[in-house]
């Protein structure tokens, strides 16, 4: 029985591990009472910059809030006592949203470096704060690190959501995909049409997302580098949608009479697209990030054949007996709506699959298959021009006993047949945590640290495959998360110097 | 025949019967688990004022006021029953209820899960007859506070859950090979250098008590397991020469192996450990391991070679075992506990007392049917733990597989069938601990709870028992039990924690 043991590694705790960093033995004590950081004078933002100064307080809760004594800090020397934040871009971005062209590189993104440099900082055996004298040089490897929650299996409070992005952060995460809406429940409050939730969610008080609440974790994330990226599935996985919004989906029939059933939405009345018209109007203004996730996965055929109107209209279409062929008509007449409300999409493979008339910026989400068969979907999307992101080998939902954080490690992105340029098209990927067994009980111990080995491959270099030295820096960070109020699970039999204190 | 003790607390076998008025009508039962013998409920329903109800003693009840477990559980009930409810003041008036229990717990609880809330808040309660008692004596749960430390709060959330399932056993796996958290009061070095943490990763003697105690007002009894000869790297660090030195070749290797069975010091140390640990756990049974023994470092050992040697065991390590085991029963036979070992003491032929209950934990289905039928032939007790462990996790509604156990199916005649006394649910510590251990056990202990408790024939339908349990596990949610879901849906009050 081999059993992990763990090792300091010289990269001491740092999660994931930047592009370049030199930690020396020369240490610096800190002392909570005298430690500040600010802004450097030759800084592009200043003091009226509100995400800045959020992440200031945040960072030093991080380092100093458990060093609950200050032993009468006036007689306490430090040796390092300011952190001086240098924003070097001109457009200090203290207002804006982050996007994906955003710099997240250490020298201009604060929310990363103030992360590493929170990492850096140990307690020595007389438990004061201590960090080395360190060179650190940091950016992504790719631009989309994110993670996938889905609120319509079960409903998560806000609590949850704001905890876990919290976390993220801690993992230089920078997208949370809100699957929000699904078959099982419709919990998104629609200004537009308040019937959606009001029939569709699993109780239309208690189990809703208000615009209140959205607001809050659009900023919440905002405050944190994270884009909130919303989905909104379509034509299939919509059975909740028609609780509120009769006529949408397409009745199912047993021979010539209605068998009282609804398929996917139907895609032959001009009802539906003035319906998806005013729906993606509110989603464009209330969802801030330039992208919106349109779903077209998983579309069963099955409804649209028994329906006598439908054959009629693929008939008069001259699609004969090929229903991916009304699927696309269906994605195509969706697409250019969506694209006049100024937004980009990402769509799940299945519509790429099918042939769709996609525009040049479609970003392809890859979640199907095993190995080869996503290697291949990697390779043939990038080879059609597409930017993608990869999603199949990381489904956490996908729980088994042992170690499975060292296969989320091991996959890469950027593994599959191609040239450089198609390689450039790979622009990262998502954790993703469906909820069919996962609500607000047992989401964060699941998700973490599993996710943790997601972010380091999406944000350290690709030669960082190290599973023994990872195996011991993720012990560490796991135990940091679980000291900054997180419960992420353990890895192994092992112990962390202070315990999760919930119950 | 045997009885099945708690400690200084002897219950004959338990009968519980609950008389509310005697009105037959069936109506669907929403989360009552696990479900009782016998089960009559009419749609006849009584409104319950929480300011209005109390608990009484009747007349003729062998407990009256005064009675600590009793009043401590009225205490907890009430408020379980009435969540809503911040307290008040309880007067007369309340709706006269009849309970006749000679287990209160169970009773209690049965009686709890029957009370519903309204959309507007309102309690009310069925007219139901019931008639209940469990199956096996003893339904247990293992948890291992080893391979990681468990605070103490959330032992006691655990013991929590398990009277909401009817469990009456906490089997504490207390040590291990990774750490030795248990605070000795004769050998204060096993945990000072065994622990992860000697200060903060300890249970002290107040701990255990409190957990005892905590245990006993939920009438559950705790089982200490202190496994040996294998399983104790952590013994070693604080009470050196307890482990066997490996060699390589003829020079010691630096690594350590099992206990070293072929010292006297060995023998003197356990007495005495064991002595101290039989007055610390009252209850009349202990489990003493004996699992996963590695004879490699014993073969590679000169002095228990020649030990062996001169026991004439030859070169069958398989004796040496037995030969350690014989003794350290023994040691808690003299100390008036009977012990539970796992299965590989039987496998070796061990020779233990008649009355020592075997722990069935290894194979599949097959596997184990095929041992219960072997050991229960040889006339000793067993427990079965095999199907359950439920550290084991999967993907998907995998509590069905541990309902759908049959303990009695394997072959043997109906007196050995009565030789099954209960069976465990086992979580294992290697990926367990305080972040993840009460959604990871609830509500999939649940599952076995009812295999356990409830009649087989009665409970045979796995789809009919989804909805119940669904709503049972809503009803944990409600009494603050962080319990995952079985599958999509939702409770009218969510977990709102992280």
């Amino acid at each position: 029985l081999l059993l992990p043991v763990f090792q300091a590694s010289k990269y001491s705790s740092l999660w994931p591990l930047p592009q370049k960093v030199q930690i020396s033995e020369i240490s610096f004590k800190l002392s909570g009472t005298s430690f500040k950081i600010v802004d450097a004078k030759e800084s592009s933002a200043g003091s009226s910059c509100s995400i800045l100064q959020s992440a200031y307080r945040r960072y030093y809760e991080y380092m100093f809030g458990s060093a609950k004594k200050q032993w009468g800090g006036k007689n306490r020397r430090a040796d390092l006592t300011e952190l001086h934040v240098w924003i070097t871009s001109p457009d200090s971005e203290c207002d804006a949203y982050p996007g994906v062209t955003s710099d997240e590189s250490c020298e201009s993104n604060y929310a990363s470096c103030l992360e590493t440099f929170s990492q850096l900082v140990y307690e020595d055996e007389y438990g004061a704060k201590n960090i080395n004298s360190s060179k650190i040089s940091d950016f992504p490897r790719f631009a989309h690190r994110g993670v996938l929650l889905d609120s319509s299996r079960h409903f998560l409070p806000i609590k949850v959501i704001l905890a876990n992005l919290e976390t993220m952060a801690m993992n230089k995460i920078n997208v949370f995909h809100w699957h929000i809406v699904d078959d099982q429940s419709f919990p998104y409050l629609s200004r537009t049409f308040p019937q959606l939730s009001q029939q569709g969610a699993y109780h239309p008080y208690t189990h809703v997302y208000t615009p209140a609440d959205v607001k809050m974790v659009i900023e919440f994330a905002r405050l944190r580098g994270i884009r909130v990226i919303p989905e909104f599935d379509t034509p299939g996985h919509t059975q909740s949608w028609g609780k509120g919004e009769t006529d949408l989906l397409t009745p199912c029939f047993s021979g010539s009479k209605p068998s009282g059933t609804f398929g996917p939405v139907n895609p032959i009345l001009n009802t539906t697209y003035d319906f998806m018209t005013q729906f993606f109007k509110e989603v464009s203004t209330v969802f801030p990030d330039t992208y919106v996730h349109l779903g077209g996965d998983e579309v069963d055929f099955t409804c649209w054949k028994s329906n006598p109107d439908i054959q009629k209209f693929m008939e008069q279409q001259q699609f004969g007996e090929d229903y991916s062929k009304l699927e696309s008509f269906y994605i195509q007449r969706l697409l250019d709506i969506v694209s006049t409300t100024q937004k980009g999409y990402l769509i799940w493979q299945e519509v790429f699959d099918n042939g769709v008339k996609l525009k040049a910026d479609t970003l392809i989400h890859v979640w199907k298959g095993n190995q080869q068969q996503y290697q291949n979907e990697m390779a043939n999307v990038t080879a059609s021009g597409y930017q993608t992101l990869l999603s199949t080998p990381w489904y956490l939902n996908r729980i088994s006993y042992g170690q499975d954080w060292q296969g989320f490690y091991k996959a890469d992105p950027q593994d599959f047949k191609g040239t450089d340029e198609q390689k450039k098209l790979v622009i990262g990927g998502e954790a993703c945590l469906w909820g069919e067994y996962v609500d607000a009980t047992n989401l964060t111990p699941r998700l973490w640290p599993r996710a943790s080995a997601v972010a380091e491959r999406l944000w350290s270099a690709s030669n960082v495959t190290d599973i023994d030295d990872a195996f011991n820096r993720l012990s560490l960070h796991r135990c940091r998360m679980v000291e900054r109020g997180i419960p992420a699970e353990p890895l192994f039999s092992s112990y962390c110097p202070h315990e999760y204190k919930g119950v | 025949m045997f009885e099945v003790m708690s400690g200084r607390y002897t219950f004959p076998k338990y009968n519980l019967v609950l008389f509310f008025f005697l009105q037959l009508g069936l109506q669907s039962v929403k989360g009552v688990w696990p479900l009782p013998q016998s089960f009559t409920i009419s749609s006849e329903r009584y409104p319950l004022n929480p300011q209005a109800f109390y608990f009484a003693y009747g007349k003729q009840s062998a407990a009256q006021e005064g009675c600590s477990v009793l009043d401590e559980a009225f205490k907890r009930y009430f408020s379980l029953i009435f969540p809503d409810y911040i307290s008040g003041r309880f007067y007369s008036e309340a709706i006269f209820i009849l309970l006749y229990t000679l287990c209160l717990s169970t009773g209690l609880e049965t009686f709890s899960q029957l009370v519903y809330q309204e959309d507007f808040g309102s309690y009310f309660v069925n007219k139901t007859e019931i008639e209940d008692f469990p199956r096996f004596q003893f339904r247990g749960i293992l948890l291992d506070t080893s391979r990681h430390y468990l605070p103490v709060r959330a032992i006691l959330k655990t013991l929590d859950a398990m009277a909401f399932s009817k469990f009456n056993v906490f089997h504490w796996h207390i040590v291990d090979d990774p750490s030795f958290p248990y605070q000795s009061r004769t050998f204060p070095d096993l945990s000072a250098k065994g622990a992860f943490h000697p200060m903060t990763h300890i249970y002290t003697q107040s701990d255990v008590r409190r957990v005892i105690s905590y245990a006993r007002m939920r009438g559950i009894r705790v089982l200490p397991e202190f496994d040996s000869p294998g399983h104790t790297q952590s013994w070693g660090k604080g009470q050196s020469d307890l482990l066997t030195p490996c060699y390589r070749g003829s020079t010691p290797s630096g690594t350590f192996g099992p206990v070293n069975p072929a010292l006297p010091s060995t023998y003197k140390f356990m007495a005495t450990l064991f002595k101290e640990v039989s007055s610390v756990f009252p209850d009349s049974y202990i489990h003493l391991g004996g699992d996963e023994v590695n004879f490699s470092c014993w073969k590679s050992n000169p002095d228990v070679r020649a030990f062996m040697q001169k026991m004439g065991f030859g070169t069958d390590f398989t004796k040496l075992e037995a030969y350690y085991m014989e003794n350290i029963v023994n040691i808690t036979t003299a100390l008036n506990k009977t012990s539970i070992v796992w299965q590989d003491v039987f496998d070796y032929h061990e020779r233990i007392p008649k009355d020592t209950v075997l722990h069935i934990w290894k194979g599949d289905p097959a596997s184990y049917e095929a041992e219960l039928s072997r050991i229960t032939k040889a006339g000793y007790r067993v427990l079965l733990a095999a199907p359950w462990y439920i550290n084991h996790i999967s993907y998907g509604q995998d509590w069905r597989n541990y309902y759908t156990v049959q303990p009695l199916n394997f072959s043997g005649t109906e007196e050995q069938k009565k030789l099954v006394i209960g069976g465990e649910v086992c979580m294992w510590g290697e990926y367990v601990d305080a972040t993840n251990l009460t959604p990871r056990l609830w509500p999939r202990a649940s599952a076995a709870a009812e295999r356990l408790w409830s009649d087989e024939k009665q409970t045979s339908n796995v789809d009919k028992a989804f909805p119940r349990l669904q709503d049972f596990r809503c009803k944990l949610l409600r009494r603050g039990i962080q319990a995952e879901p079985l599958f999509v849906g939702h409770c009218k009050h969510e977990y709102q924690g992280v």
